[in-house]
């Protein structure tokens, strides 16, 4: 089976990882999958203003997600929707698990994920970014997080939906692996479909994922290894 | 560990929980199939002590370009005041506007209610079906609560008359809201080593990973959410989805 784009039904699009892409920013990462591209910048571990936000025993994490106005082919509107809330959310909750948070009590980390463009698998490139940006920074973590959206197109499993696809998919279905420890840290799915094919989908986009994950090892060799 | 997280760990090593119930079981469930008359269908869900209302205010409006032949679903979630000393009024949080957007995907992605039927000109009038969601008392998994009540309030809505252009609202028709599917969502809190079904408001505070499964009348999965701040493993997440189908079928039998 062809897909519109000429690829293989576990081929990824073309991806492009870069490290150090801001000056100001702690840590940055830019990520491009196919026409998608995320940057992300982290700042911190800082001090957490307003004090009385401070927790006692840990750094806080705080994600915002957020899609340039002409990232869109219809102009999307600046600042928080539904949307974008909930999708900072689940970003955040992507990362969590690996970052040493209790080792910055009262510190806050401020990781902040910017759509260039949008083309499917939006959520997905923004935690690609981010926990490479936050490696960047040299916040302490368990390893880095993969992430990619996986569908089912007639009949067929498929990674990395892109725009044209996303129509034609039975479901998306985005997945966040910890490669190091074998475990998934976001997961979220619509559509329709029996639950063996979503357990399927899981698996490959495990196998996408360990992928994903050795370019960003490797953009981060780039950056810091001479 | 804190201590609440170790004694309800130590109690699911021997299959129950604080209240009794077993790993895999949902607390009672209660519906009352019409708490307001002014909506075109409501229903309030108590399961255990929480409880939540979803009512259906049905509208007409323009379509989207995109859909100009489906009508337009719209879900809302406020967490009231009154439901919790922790709640205080002001603009959504996270957690509502989670808790609405779950509850939409199942609804949208089951194909639920067949949108193509509310359509009433093509491209310039369609039926708005708002589903509104108040939670009165949380005592935790106010996701399932409200799909369940969002399920329910759906399954039974008829629609007002509508005469001259204009929706006559004080006068209900016999003619039901054209539904299809009954969305089901199962909620699983991961604590300790375990993992729970329909997690209390005690079990939410120390819960780690939460994963929400949204199955239909066919054992399809149509919708899934993890939440929480710690990860899962595939064979954990695969159990649940086993579950879910299963769980899923009882409780939409108490749809009448």
């Amino acid at each position: 089976m062809k897909r519109s784009d000429g690829r293989k039904p576990e081929e990824l699009r073309p991806l492009e990882i870069k490290a150090g892409v801001l000056s100001n920013a702690t840590g940055s990462a830019m990520v491009r999958m196919g026409k998608t591209i995320a940057v992300a910048g982290v700042f911190g571990p800082r001090e957490m203003f307003p004090r009385r936000l401070q927790e006692f025993s840990r750094a806080s994490l705080q994600c915002r997600y957020e899609m340039a106005p002409f990232s869109t082919d219809e102009r999307a509107r600046p600042g928080p929707s539904r949307r974008s809330r909930e999708i900072s959310m689940v970003i955040r909750n992507a990362l969590e698990p690996v970052i040493f948070l209790h080792e910055f009590p009262k510190a806050v980390i401020d990781v902040y994920v910017d759509i260039i463009q949008a083309d499917a698998g939006t959520r997905t490139a923004g935690i690609n970014a981010a926990s490479v940006a936050l490696a960047d920074a040299g916040v302490p973590m368990k390893g880095l997080v993969s992430a990619v959206a996986v569908g089912m197109i007639d009949g067929k499993h498929v990674v990395d939906l892109a725009g044209n696809e996303e129509e034609e998919s039975e479901c998306d279905l985005p997945v966040a692996y910890l490669p190091g420890e074998g475990r998934i840290s976001l997961l979220q799915m619509d559509g329709n479909m029996p639950k063996e094919d979503v357990k399927q989908l899981i698996k490959i986009a495990i196998k996408a994922c360990e992928q994903i994950n050795e370019k960003q090892k490797e953009a981060l060799k780039i950056r810091w290894m001479r | 560990m804190m201590l609440q997280e170790e004694s309800i760990s130590r109690l699911a090593s021997k299959g129950t929980r604080i209240d009794g119930r077993k790993l895999d079981q949902m607390r009672e469930i209660v519906i009352d199939n019409e708490p307001v008359q002014k909506a075109a269908g409501a229903a309030l869900v108590r399961l255990g002590k929480t409880q939540v209302i979803a009512g259906v205010k049905l509208d007409v409006g323009k379509p989207f370009s995109d859909r100009p032949d489906e009508g337009v679903l719209i879900v809302g979630a406020e967490f009231s005041p009154i439901s919790s000393p922790e709640f205080e009024p002001g603009p959504p949080k996270e957690d509502s506007i989670e808790l609405a957007r779950v509850v939409d995907r199942g609804i949208r992605e089951s194909g639920a209610v067949d949108m193509k039927k509310l359509c009433i000109k093509e491209g310039e009038l369609v039926w708005m079906l708002n589903l509104d969601i108040n939670i009165l008392d949380n005592f935790g998994n106010l996701i399932d609560a409200s799909a369940l009540a969002a399920a329910v309030a759906i399954n039974q809505a008829v629609f007002p008359k509508y005469e001259d252009g204009a929706v006559v609202y004080t006068e209900k028709t016999k003619k039901k809201l054209p539904v299809k599917y009954k969305p089901i969502a199962c909620t699983f809190s991961k604590i300790g080593d375990y993992l729970l079904l329909d997690p209390d408001k005690e079990e939410e505070e120390v819960s780690g990973a939460r994963l929400t499964i949204t199955t239909r009348d066919d054992g399809n999965v149509v919708a899934i959410q993890k939440g929480g701040s710690t990860s899962l493993s595939p064979e954990e997440i695969g159990k649940l989805l086993d579950l879910a189908v299963v769980k899923g079928k009882e409780i939409r039998k108490l749809i009448k």
